[in-house]
């Protein structure tokens, strides 16, 4: 059983980020970018089934700048087979453009399982799962923190507001993982001097016109200090802050 | 540093970093305060190619190069120095000479498990007679048929407490210096035990211990190369440790600084934080200066031992040698910067200062490092 496992390259969740000067995006120099955390989860399940099978491929498909290629070989240093990069540009790609491109990769190879991060860290738009599960015409699970494969079923466990859901889907299928489905293995050293040698495709594509368009960039506004109320007789400054949630901050 | 590293070079030192930070940094304290060996840690880093990273894949190995291995040294020993030299003194100096001196049935036999990380080794060398003067050794090894007898005390052996195998000097004939040989010696050979555990300042993970030979028949089959090799075989380890134990040096010098930059950006008095007074910049200022100057002496020093047939025993003693004043000046530094915080057990940087002045004496005081750093001039 093959398996894919959409992946984004993302800013490091650590990184300093600035806007650019002109209000079109963030400033990209100077910051490590790294494999979307919630898409490591969905490697780390695609490289279990596939050792657990006993055969089977696991392909690590991004769409991204040249910049990309560093985050696929870190999956294929994890123990995946084949990267694929489909190379965007640097340029803003609109969700739909984006999920079009990539079902359109994914209905060429034979993928019984197809794993994506509930959401990018970078934008959390959580919108390429769903949309490509649509354009392809197969079902689509999300939030998902437990996966079981019987033959050409996967019973998959949701994390739901106060609670679980549990839903079984026919393969092929997308499943877009949560934060405690597994632990990600660290990339061993054996696979980081494999990773070079592994099969690494780039192709060039065009998105198309946007449908969704970024307006504006704009930074959250800065936060005041804290004001403490001074004072020595409790009461009073008691009534000091009733006064102030009231008529400066007006909560209450 | 990404400068000039292949993109190998990079992805080791993201994963190191990772690791260090999510394994070894929650458990370092614990590991300090309990003279712990951090046996969990060493585990998993045998899982992912760690104990073995520069030997050829055919023993188990993970055939990379020496900058890697400085690189993956610095990170463990960022959060961890115990669990740094426990990795430097497997690697550089039980399996390596084990790799360089050692028959195919040696190797086969001892540098793949010690490769895999299935068996820990350590190297017998120093003696209470015998620390500068390695050539003072005592500890003696008679041939007796098919055997070796070996009678002698090694004392401050690392890893000597958990290692399976043991590289050993020892003295089969009278002259001072051709008069040494080393041998492999097993745990579980009868007379062969653990004495004393030192109880030190610093690197409490690590076991530092003597060792006891009491009438132990070792097979001849075990010498590393020929009778009267022990000193040039000795010298050889001890240039490779150095650029390990150097790494081990970054990677306390590299904590220290950050946690001097992450402290002075809390701290705040008269106002404002402390990293705004210029007398804490400069300390920052020479701190980085200063490491990554010792990171590039021990990065010349690993790329010289890469090249194969190049002497590199100068630049590997420059590299220990700067890199170890470095981290103990840096770690008394660092305390500074954290004021009377700094002396406590609530921060981390009193640890490192206990850590890194051990860099400074093992594998080659800084005495010594000067005295090979001198002669290689003056030999021209």
């Amino acid at each position: 059983m093959n398996s894919a496992v959409i992946m984004k390259q993302v800013p490091d969740s650590e990184a300093l980020i600035k806007l650019a000067p002109d209000g079109t995006g963030y400033v990209k120099e100077g910051v490590k970018f790294v494999m979307n955390p919630y898409d490591e989860f969905g490697v780390e399940e695609a490289l279990k089934i596939k050792e657990s099978a006993g055969s089977g491929e696991v392909t690590i498909i991004s769409l991204g700048s040249e910049r990309a290629v560093e985050a696929i070989r870190t999956g294929l240093a994890m123990g995946a087979d084949k990267g694929v990069l489909l190379n965007a540009g640097e340029g803003y790609a609109c969700a739909l453009g984006v999920a079009n491109a990539l079902a359109e990769e994914l209905k060429a190879g034979d993928y019984k399982i197809i794993f994506c991060g509930k959401q990018a860290i970078d934008d959390d738009m959580a919108q390429i799962g769903p949309m490509v599960a649509e354009l392809m015409d197969i079902p689509c699970v999300t939030v998902v923190t437990a996966v079981e494969i019987s033959g050409d079923k996967a019973v998959c466990t949701r994390e739901i507001e106060g609670g679980k859901e549990i839903v079984e889907v026919a393969l092929p299928a997308v499943i877009a993982c949560q934060k405690g489905l597994n632990e990600p293995r660290y990339a061993s050293l054996p696979g980081i001097m494999k990773a070079k040698k592994k099969p690494m495709e780039q192709k060039d594509i065009s998105l198309g016109d946007a449908k969704a368009q970024i307006v504006k960039w704009e930074a959250p506004p800065e936060r005041p200090p804290g004001r403490t109320i001074e004072g020595d007789d409790p009461a009073a400054k008691a009534a000091a802050l009733v006064k102030a949630l009231r008529e400066e901050a007006k909560v209450i | 540093m990404y400068f000039e590293l292949t993109e190998e070079q990079r992805m080791i030192y993201d994963m190191t970093k990772r690791f260090s930070e999510e394994e070894l940094k929650p458990k370092a304290e614990e590991v300090d305060r309990e003279h712990k060996y951090p046996a969990e840690s060493v585990a998993k880093m045998a899982e992912l190619g760690l104990m073995g990273m520069v030997f050829p894949e055919q023993y188990g190995g993970g055939g990379m190069d020496y900058v890697s291995y400085a690189i993956a040294i610095e990170e463990i020993s960022r959060h961890c120095a115990s669990t740094g030299v426990v990795m430097s003194a497997h690697t550089s100096l039980c399996a390596a000479p084990i790799y360089y001196f050692g028959t195919e049935e040696q190797k086969k036999k001892f540098l793949t498990p010690l490769a895999q990380g299935q068996k820990i080794g350590c190297f017998g060398m120093t003696e209470a007679g015998a620390g500068t003067d390695s050539a003072g050794t005592r500890t003696t090894a008679k041939l007796d048929g098919d055997n070796y007898i070996v009678n002698g005390t090694k004392n401050f052996i690392t890893n000597g407490n958990e290692a399976d195998i043991a590289v050993v000097m020892v003295r089969t004939g009278e002259h001072k210096h051709k008069g040494l040989s080393m041998i492999i010696v097993e745990k579980g050979t009868p007379g062969f035990s653990v004495g004393k555990l030192e109880d030190k300042l610093g690197i409490l993970g690590s076991s530092t211990v003597e060792l006891v030979f009491e009438e132990v028949k070792v097979p001849k089959d075990n010498l590393l190369g020929s009778e009267g090799e022990g000193f040039k075989i000795g010298m050889h380890t001890l240039d490779g440790g150095r650029i390990g134990i150097a790494s081990q040096a970054l990677g306390i010098a590299k904590g220290s600084l950050e946690e001097s930059v992450e402290f002075g950006k809390t701290r705040e008095q008269f106002g404002q934080p402390v990293i705004n007074f210029q007398a804490l910049q400069w300390m920052i200022a020479d701190m980085a200066t200063r490491l990554d100057a010792a990171r590039l002496l021990t990065w010349r020093a690993a790329k010289l031992k890469d090249k194969g047939d190049v002497r590199y025993s100068k630049e590997a003693a420059m590299a220990k040698l700067f890199a170890s004043e470095t981290a103990m000046w840096a770690a008394t530094k660092a305390i500074q910067i954290h004021g009377g915080y700094g002396y406590t057990k609530d921060y981390p940087v009193e640890r490192y200062f206990r850590d890194a002045k051990i860099t400074e004496i093992y594998e080659g005081t800084s005495e010594v490092q000067r005295l090979v750093i001198a002669q290689s001039l003056i030999k021209g």
